[in-house]
């Protein structure tokens, strides 16, 4: 088992036909990710990639026609709120969004338009959904994780990367892999994601990579006191963070005092979360 | 991206907000004139990025246009936190009978617009916030609804607002409101507004800071950039597409992605060392991209070792080698330098690493132990 992706899921690539939604689209495919179609208005009709993929000019001709039930979103920063829009209304199951830099009022409004919806949305600027044996969903590299009952959440992308070789080189496998992203307004946050991961039978244990910023490891670590009966391993980057200097990510910004990476560590170990210093660190702390 | 105070106040005058009578100066010349034609009684505020200014003599009364001349050669050449004050705004001087502070701003934690209000506006509102949260009225915005009605008597209501002036405050509100939303803000900020001495509503301050992601869609917002606000290396950084910040130590770093950055520097810190900068290359980053980084944390004096931390997904270890490669060759640096290189092409990279003298290692422990040793002169 896993959360969120499968190999039974059905996936299209909304930007299918740009640079990167093309390459990504190969890399998937090599990892034996279901695509089934591909979403470029105006390009309805089209083939990429010799043939393998059919494109169409919307979400919803897209699903009727092929069933897709997942979609990854690669459209340039200024159409994500669109896109996304477009798969909520078609009713698709999951949204991944990999485009970074999407207007975080565009979020704001759909992660409001998201309350009333049925649809799940990974992202923007995340690195996307890896299920090590089974399938892809972004531009997770899929030949840094094994098979296993491990389940990894993050806030970060190559942090996360880091984290499944450390486990790889220890012969330690993952269940799921969900990256949520570091936007200031996202779809699901670490709350949801745990939620799923205790529901999973495959899950034995979860690591959960965090930064500064924010306060969704603070609603987790409540979340893990109330709810959580599964160990949970942690890394919060950013201790060495000057305060209100910007880190790249819009996610990480102190704001005022709240939002330190000490005080996410405190808050997660008074609930019984393990931390580590570094991430080769985390495979150790694993005990199952 | 922050907007000055006489860029944000012609931004409030479009939108209806009311401002004091006023203009911008570039030269103590300039201010005397201004200062005629509003009579004489002024006030000359430096124009700067930062906070405080009021606090270091960045913001000065004048009685006549004579001090007005006087202060405002005084203020021009000023540095303020190490900005140079290359223009000051002359705004009338009013008399105040009460101050509020006034804002709409992007609430992380309910992830929508929040509208903030208090009767104690002023320089002090930040210790008002700490001291006696309960004076500061916060109120969230529906994204999809916008502002409603209801929300602006409650928020009238609540800051003890005389009812003569519940009108007008609304439309200030809704003028704020709209600031926000067309010019896709993440701070709309009026500290103080003012009541004055003859019943009127003013913007003596104006603050507003637009998202940089949203930018695309405001070309003539983006050109508003003060170039001043960013030391040296991080407009550099930013020219050829990375993210570059300053900080105070040591131990140069070239990363690839925002947290592994971040990690990268924590871990050096965890062992005992400091790091002098942030670099994150991005995502599937040239050899070209990371030569140019490798060259601008060379240009940092202080640097006494290099730290280059990538893990190949999308950005490829053998790009990143001849990267490093073209810049070592180049600029020949004496510093040590170690490489940890993982992902994509990793072996083809560290191939080309070889015969140089950078110093390759297997882990980020490991790499980011030596980069400490060396740095320390270990």
């Amino acid at each position: 088992m896993s959360i969120l992706a499968n190999k039974d899921t059905r996936l299209l690539v909304q930007g299918i036909t740009g640079n990167e939604g093309l390459f990504h689209t190969e890399q998937m495919l090599f990892y034996k990710t279901n695509i089934v179609a591909g979403v470029t208005p105006g390009k309805g009709g089209d083939w990429v990639l010799n043939g393998k993929i059919p494109v169409f000019d919307s979400v919803q001709i897209a699903m009727e026609v092929t069933g897709a039930n997942a979609s990854v979103i690669f459209v340039p920063a200024m159409y994500v709120g669109d896109a996304i829009f477009e798969a909520v209304d078609a009713e698709i199951p999951l949204v991944v969004c990999i485009t970074e830099g999407a207007p975080i009022q565009d979020m704001m409004r759909v992660k409001q338009y998201l309350k009333s919806r049925k649809t799940k949305l990974i992202g923007p600027n995340c690195p996307g959904i890896l299920t090590p044996g089974e399938t892809k969903i972004g531009i997770i590299p899929g030949n840094i994780s094994i098979p296993g009952n491990i389940g990894v959440v993050s806030r970060s992308g190559t942090l996360t990367y880091e984290v499944l070789y450390a486990l790889k080189k220890n012969g330690m496998g993952v269940s799921t892999c969900v990256g949520i992203g570091g936007d200031p307004v996202k779809g699901m946050g670490f709350v949801e994601t745990l939620d799923l991961f205790e529901a999973d039978a495959k899950t034995d244990a979860i690591i959960m990579i965090g930064e500064i910023g924010g306060n969704d490891e603070e609603l987790a670590a409540d979340f893990i006191s109330r709810k959580l009966t599964k160990p949970v391993i942690s890394f919060i980057a950013g201790v060495s963070a000057p305060p209100g200097k910007r880190m790249g990510h819009a996610g990480a910004i102190i704001e005022g005092t709240s939002g330190t990476a000490e005080g996410k560590i405190k808050t997660l170990e008074s609930v019984g979360v393990k931390i580590a210093r570094f991430p080769e660190e985390i495979p150790g702390l694993v005990n199952l | 991206m922050k907007l000055h105070e006489y860029q944000s106040k012609i931004l409030f005058t479009m939108y209806g907000i009311p401002i004091p009578n006023g203009r911008i100066a570039n030269s103590a010349k300039e201010v005397r004139q201004i200062s005629d034609e509003l009579g004489g009684k002024v006030v000359i505020k430096a124009q700067v990025l930062v906070g405080g200014r009021g606090k270091v003599g960045g913001v000065r009364i004048a009685k006549s246009s004579d001090e007005a001349e006087e202060f405002a050669n005084q203020i021009l050449s000023m540095e303020i936190k190490g900005l140079p004050v290359r223009k000051v705004l002359v705004d009338e001087a009013v008399s105040i009978s009460q101050e509020f502070y006034l804002s709409i701003a992007n609430d992380r934690n309910t992830q929508k617009p929040v509208l903030m209000a208090s009767s104690s506006g002023g320089v002090e509102v930040e210790d008002v916030a700490l001291k006696t949260p309960e004076r500061i009225i916060k109120r969230t915005i529906d994204p999809l609804l916008g502002l409603r009605d209801y929300q602006l008597r409650d928020v009238a209501i609540n800051i003890d607002l005389d009812r003569m002036y519940w009108q007008e405050f609304g439309e200030i509100i809704n003028g704020v409101w709209k600031v926000y939303v067309e010019c896709d803000a993440t701070l709309v900020e009026i500290n103080p507004l003012v009541i004055t001495a003859d019943k009127r509503l003013l913007a003596l301050d104006a603050k507003i800071i637009l998202d940089d992601n949203a930018l695309f869609r405001h070309p003539s917002l983006a050109e508003l950039r003060d170039k001043d606000a960013e030391s040296g290396p991080e407009i550099k950084g930013r020219a050829f597409g990375v993210t570059f910040i300053k900080m105070e130590g040591n131990i140069g770093c070239l990363v690839n992605g925002a947290g592994l950055a971040m990690a990268t520097m924590d871990i050096i810190k965890t062992l005992g060392g400091d790091a002098a900068n942030f670099l994150d290359i991005g995502g599937g980053a040239t050899a070209e991209k990371v030569a140019a980084s490798l060259r601008l944390i060379l240009e940092d004096q202080n640097v006494k070792a290099i730290l280059i931390n990538v893990f190949g997904g999308i950005t490829r270890c053998d790009e990143v080698a001849k990267g490093l490669m073209t810049a070592y060759n180049e600029v020949k640096p004496e510093i040590p330098i170690i490489v940890r290189l993982v992902g994509t092409n990793d072996e083809e990279g560290l191939r080309l690493l070889r015969g140089s003298s950078l110093i390759p290692a297997e882990t980020l422990v490991e790499a980011a132990t030596i980069a400490v040793q060396k740095a320390y002169g270990g």
